[in-house]
């Protein structure tokens, strides 16, 4: 399938090790994300799940390893084949950052206005039908601050897709949601993977949802890949910390309690102070 | 589109306010008419001492600045000091015989040159000398007069 | 002992290698600033935004400062019996120094502080990041236009100052204490000098603008991402800036004025 270098992955990542500080967010990871699928990035909070997506689009370096999308190494890129890269690719950031000075229908326009020297009819109506598809037709000419959360980030899923890519990536797209907005985001995450043919990679907690979603699924933990597979692998997988994420259990291998010294102890040793 | 157009008149009307500064600036409260080259001519005057005078001091007639002091130099030959001036074209009809004199402004002010005018009926000229002269008044030495007048009197009664 | 002088040591490196960076983002700004020009309108939107909206704050202060210069040397210059350079001297301190420095002030108070919370707020909420995302420069695209915005608006209120000013005296002179109108201009087309007063008080206004809009532009492009930062840039812009312009005035005058 893959005609530039033989490989069915779209994002390979080799050896990865990314520090911040003396800390290891990402200590000799392998990540391979398949073409034209849904992969789930699991992991809990401060696993450096988004810090992932900054690596594979390129705005963070790692100390060591190799990332390559779509055969194309990221990091010795120059800015311009960078950014040529990035065209291919669409993100959809957490609270959807749309730009607040422009209208929805602006924010959408804006990459073609950037890349493009199409002529207003043709941006008119090349923004009104990603409009169309994610719903939001009607909310064109509103200001990024009168729209809802779940509105703002429909209205930046457009913009994502606006430019045609190849990859999809969407940090944490669930959190902070009714109900009714996530199951529009997932119903367009899905549509949108079905129709455009996307490699969609997504960057989240939430087991529930992405067992219905996602083809596959990585779970990080400390730094380490702690198991790969479909949702229903992973259900199966005999590892206690693996049980302990799918059920959302608060205690277990990971502890409910941060570490510290023994609460007697503690309590304890207020005597001290008198 | 249609938003941008108040904008862009306000910005316009920001930029053309400022050139009209500028231009106000420079004509009502600048000497930018003394710089230029074209509208002025140059004319010498010798003096037995300048004084305090400096370059840049202005040059006057009836008490209108018509120019500016360019140079001051000395003549070796006469032991003179040759001043250097220059005056707006637009005086252009002022007696060849005129009188030029170092004056100050106020008892401790700045000097500066005026010109007294003669009657002749032929006038100043591009590189034309002043032949008219009064030197500066060096007010110590008008001092040590008028003591010396005072002293003397008062000596003898 | 070895505690601080490590604790200095890692001051100075830091301290350096922002100012280090600062540098390496003004080359970065000043790089693309031609290209801002090829999109006139983003940079039209930021003249507007700083120096429209910041009319009004240096207009009026102007104002007040010429009012003020007129009645305290009106007086002090009428003990010496030289109230009839009282137009001169407004003219030259106001020229010189009164307008670059004040609008200077002024515009890193209200037009840098809009630039580095502006900027501040679009790095917190993703929009930097979005836009490189999405291909776009932000330096190109965000940083460049407002920066030539802010350059061509520091100058332009600096003139708009002085002129304000000086009709403030002027109405001081001429309407409250009846100086003769002829005396105010002449004496003032005397002895201010085109080049060394108002030339020279552009040139340093121009000089300030270039340091506050980079300053803001900087302090809100490298803003942390909470809300704690981009207070803290928005600080950092009116104390930097503000050095900076007494700095730089002291530097400009020094080149400018040795025995004028």
């Amino acid at each position: 399938m893959n005609t530039e270098s033989g490989e069915a992955s779209a994002i390979s990542i080799r050896n990865l090790v990314f520090e911040r500080g003396d800390r290891a967010i990402f200590d000799h990871v392998d990540v391979e994300i398949p073409r034209g699928r849904i992969t789930a990035i699991m992991g809990p909070s401060g696993t450096g799940k988004t810090t992932l997506l900054g690596l594979v689009t390129g705005r963070l370096h790692p100390s060591s390893g190799d990332i390559r999308v779509g055969g194309l190494p990221v990091q010795s890129l120059r800015t311009h084949e960078l950014y040529a890269l990035r065209m291919r690719m669409g993100v959809l950031f957490q609270n959807g950052a749309l730009l607040t000075e422009l209208s929805a229908f602006e924010n959408v326009a804006f990459p073609l206005r950037e890349h493009t020297d199409l002529s207003e009819s043709m941006i008119h109506s090349l923004v009104l039908m990603k409009l169309q598809a994610v719903g939001l037709r009607g909310a064109a000419d509103l200001m990024p601050a009168e729209l809802s959360g779940g509105m703002a980030r429909r209205v930046a899923l457009a913009r994502a897709i606006v430019m045609d890519p190849e990859f999809i990536f969407y940090d944490e797209p669930f959190t902070g949601l009714d109900p009714i907005s996530m199951s529009a985001i997932v119903r367009l995450i899905r549509s949108l993977h079905k129709t455009l043919g996307l490699t969609t990679v997504i960057v989240s907690h939430d087991v529930d949802i992405l067992e219905h979603l996602a083809d596959d699924s990585y779970l990080f933990s400390e730094g380490k890949v702690v198991a790969r597979g479909t949702p229903d692998e992973l259900r199966k997988n005999r590892s206690r910390w693996v049980q302990q994420f799918i059920g959302g259990m608060a205690d277990g291998p990971v502890p409910f309690h941060y570490p510290s010294r023994e609460y007697d102890e503690e309590l304890l040793g207020e005597d001290q102070w008198r | 589109m249609r938003r941008s157009f108040g904008l862009e008149i306000g910005t316009g009307l920001f930029v053309l306010l400022g050139i009209a500064a500028v231009i106000f600036l420079a004509t009502q409260t600048t000497n930018l008419e003394a710089l230029n080259a074209g509208a002025t001519y140059e004319v010498n005057a010798s003096f037995t001492n300048v004084g305090g005078l400096n370059a840049g001091a202005p040059v006057t007639l009836a008490g209108v600045k018509i120019g500016q002091v360019t140079g001051i130099r000395l003549d070796m030959q006469s032991l003179q000091a040759v001043v250097t001036m220059r005056i707006s074209k637009r005086f252009d009809r002022i007696p060849a015989d005129s009188t030029a004199a170092i004056e100050t402004q106020g008892l401790l002010g700045d000097q500066y040159v005026g010109i007294i005018p003669g009657g002749s009926l032929d006038s100043l000229k591009g590189g034309d000398t002043i032949h008219f002269t009064q030197p500066a008044i060096v007010l110590e030495k008008l001092i040590n007069q008028v003591m010396a007048n005072f002293a003397s009197p008062g000596g003898k009664n | 002992m070895a505690l601080i002088q490590q604790q200095v040591l890692r001051r100075g490196r830091t301290g350096l290698a922002a100012f280090g960076a600062a540098w390496l983002f003004f080359f970065r700004v000043l790089a693309l600033l031609p290209r801002a020009f090829m999109r006139p309108l983003l940079v039209v939107e930021q003249v507007y935004a700083l120096g429209n909206r910041t009319v009004p704050l240096v207009g009026l202060a102007g104002f007040f400062i010429g009012l003020v210069l007129a009645l305290q040397l009106y007086g002090v210059l009428g003990r010496f019996g030289a109230a009839s350079m009282l137009g001169p001297i407004i003219a030259i301190t106001v020229l010189r120094e009164l307008g670059p420095v004040i609008t200077a002030l002024l515009y890193a108070g209200r037009g840098g502080t809009a630039l580095a919370s502006e900027i501040g707020l679009m790095r917190a909420t993703e929009q930097l990041s979005a836009m490189e995302m999405m291909a776009v420069d932000p330096v190109r695209r965000i940083i460049a236009p407002r920066f030539a915005g802010g350059i061509i608006a520091v100058p332009i209120l600096n003139l708009l100052f002085d002129v304000v000013a000086l009709f403030g005296a002027w109405m001081i002179a001429i309407l409250a204490m009846h100086m003769d109108q002829g005396v105010f201009w002449g004496n003032m087309q005397a002895s201010v000098g085109f080049m060394d007063d108002l030339v020279n008080g552009i040139i340093k206004s121009f000089i300030f603008g270039l340091a506050v809009n980079l300053v803001a532009v900087f302090e809100g492009f490298t803003a942390q991402s909470t809300a704690g930062g981009v207070a803290r840039a928005t600080t950092r812009t009116v104390v930097i800036a503000s050095l900076a312009i007494f700095a730089l005035d002291f530097v400009a005058t020094a080149f400018m004025y040795q025995g004028v």
